[in-house]
């Protein structure tokens, strides 16, 4: 547990194990943080020449300070700024100590735990679970593009309500 | 066809090329010109082997290591810094190896490397040669011998993939920047259809060979009925039509080293019934060989695998047994280099 992510500045310790965590929870009920999010999405997209006047620059560091404490709290958010958490059944991929973005690595242990941190259920095993309990689950199986690390610590909200009004062109799909 | 009792059959005419060093003629449907995807294109058994690279700057040491492959494998996996180990690299590795004919399987590790580092890399081993690679994310550096170092990942496996491809088949890079010349690389991943969750496992395949995957290799088998579920789901899916499975196998030395693997190493699985097999045995080292032979037989058969991948770390003299004794080669015989040196011949007579 002496070694951080590779994602995390050095020197912040991964989470803690299973004990507690909210992020569990919000796993558990993928399928209510699946509602809430398809419930907030249009809201958020509708609000597009709001955000506009006030100018999307001014909005981004209160914004992206919302966004990470509320899904810092909920899913361990680490602000990777391209959120992917509705196609990974709401375990966020960043607190895979590999950041692997499409799937396990093949060390995951016989108990279901992380091949680095042993005391950490496997970021992808949650992800999975999730899945399952999701509408939409299946996008677990969508092949995810190259993390861009320019967008670290970005509101992917903010980004949704200008990709989805046309305002900036939407992340290239892999080939 | 065997002639004069032991005389080996030659290799296949196709899998010889005017020079041993340079990759083959290209043949139509073919993403690459080497040896491996030849052999699997034509439906043959194929025997992939791991070399242990050294912690040396002498090639000798790398020539003796696969000098005890020729003529049992059509493939040698240079692994990159496996276990987070430092060693030689895999493309140095895989440069000394085409240098004298052999096909090498560089394997390419997410873990030490950026997307820079990664797409220079690809196109200096497609140009010296290298027709294979393994595109892999790596174990992470707390296993290994440098627990200090900075891990990188700024890829991952399934994204290596699209990336590799989009070189070949675009020939860009992922920046969109033209390449003048385009990898003609042959596509591998691996896959571990022995850890969990193995519900997920089948589509984190389809996902790799969504993202490119030609090829796949398998962590170590110990448990068929694992992998006979796993080829179920497989098959249901039709992704052995799209991507060769070849199975990872390997002789375990003794009980002791198979109870320290599966503590140890990540990702390996193995049974109890096969431990206390070999603390059954007499001779544990020929037990473990005996199982793995077993292990091969029993895999052949399972429709949808296209071959095996034998690892056997540090007791690499055995694999010419291992793979002679299960069979799977039907008397063909691999690549090897009098036989190559007779066709020149008989060219040079010819002319």
């Amino acid at each position: 547990m002496q070694i951080p992510a590779a994602f995390e500045p050095p020197g912040k310790r991964p989470p803690a194990g299973d004990h507690g965590r909210l992020r569990f929870f919000s796993i558990r009920h993928a399928r209510l943080m699946e509602n809430l999010y398809a419930a907030f999405e249009p809201i958020l997209v509708r609000l597009h020449p709001v955000w506009a006047r006030i100018g999307y620059t001014r909005l981004e560091r209160p914004v992206a300070a919302v966004e990470s404490a509320v899904k810092g709290a909920l899913f361990d958010c680490r602000m990777c700024g391209q959120c992917i958490l509705s196609s990974t059944g709401m375990s966020c991929p960043m607190n895979c100590p590999k950041n692997l973005r499409n799937g396990p690595c093949g060390g995951v242990r016989q108990d279901g735990h992380c091949e680095v941190y042993p005391e950490m259920p496997c970021v992808w095993v949650k992800a999975w679970e999730g899945s399952r309990l999701m509408r939409d689950g299946d996008r677990i199986a969508e092949v995810q593009p190259p993390i861009d690390h320019r967008r670290k610590g970005e509101s992917s909200w903010l980004r949704v309500a200008r990709e989805k009004n046309g305002a900036v062109a939407p992340a290239p799909k892999p080939h | 066809m065997l002639r004069d009792g032991d005389a080996p059959m030659a290799p296949h005419p196709d899998d010889i090329g005017p020079e041993p060093h340079a990759p083959l003629p290209p043949l139509p449907g073919h993403s690459s010109r080497g040896r491996l995807e030849r052999v699997l294109r034509r439906g043959e058994f194929a025997v992939t082997a791991e070399l242990n690279p050294p912690d040396s700057a002498d090639p000798e040491e790398v020539y003796e290591r696969a000098h005890i492959f020729e003529g049992w494998v059509d493939g040698i996996n240079a692994t990159d810094g496996s276990g987070a180990h430092c060693h030689m690299s895999s493309v140095a590795i895989c440069a000394l190896l085409t240098r004298i004919g052999y096909s090498p399987i560089m394997q390419i590790s997410c873990r030490d490397y950026n997307r820079i580092a990664i797409q220079g890399n690809v196109l200096g081993a497609a140009a010296l040669g290298v027709c294979n690679v393994l595109c892999l994310t790596g174990d992470g550096v707390q296993c290994g011998d440098h627990p200090e170092a900075k891990p990188v990942f700024d890829l991952d496996s399934t994204s290596l993939l699209s990336v590799i491809r989009t070189m070949r088949e675009e020939k860009r890079f992922l920046s969109g920047r033209k390449l003048t010349s385009g990898p003609d690389l042959f596509l591998g991943a691996a896959e571990n259809p022995f850890a969990p969750p193995y519900e997920f496992r089948p589509i984190r395949l389809a996902k790799k060979i969504a993202a490119g995957a030609q090829f796949c290799q398998t962590q170590y088998c110990f448990d068929v009925p694992l992998l006979e579920r796993f080829m179920q789901r497989v098959r249901d899916d039709g992704l052995e039509q799209e991507c060769f499975i070849l199975v990872g196998v390997g002789p375990l030395a003794s009980a002791r080293t198979a109870k320290w693997m599966r503590a140890n190493v990540a990702g390996v699985h193995i049974p109890d019934a096969v431990i206390a097999r070999l603390e059954g045995a007499q001779n544990q080292k020929a037990e473990g060989k005996k199982i793995c032979i077993e292990l091969i037989q029993q895999i052949r058969e399972i429709k949808g695998v296209s071959g095996v991948h034998v690892m056997a770390y540090r007791q690499e003299e055995y694999v010419s047994e291992i793979v002679h004794e299960s069979g799977v080669l039907r008397g063909r015989t691999p690549w090897r280099r009098d036989f190559q040196h007779r066709l020149q011949a008989v060219e040079s007579l010819g002319a």
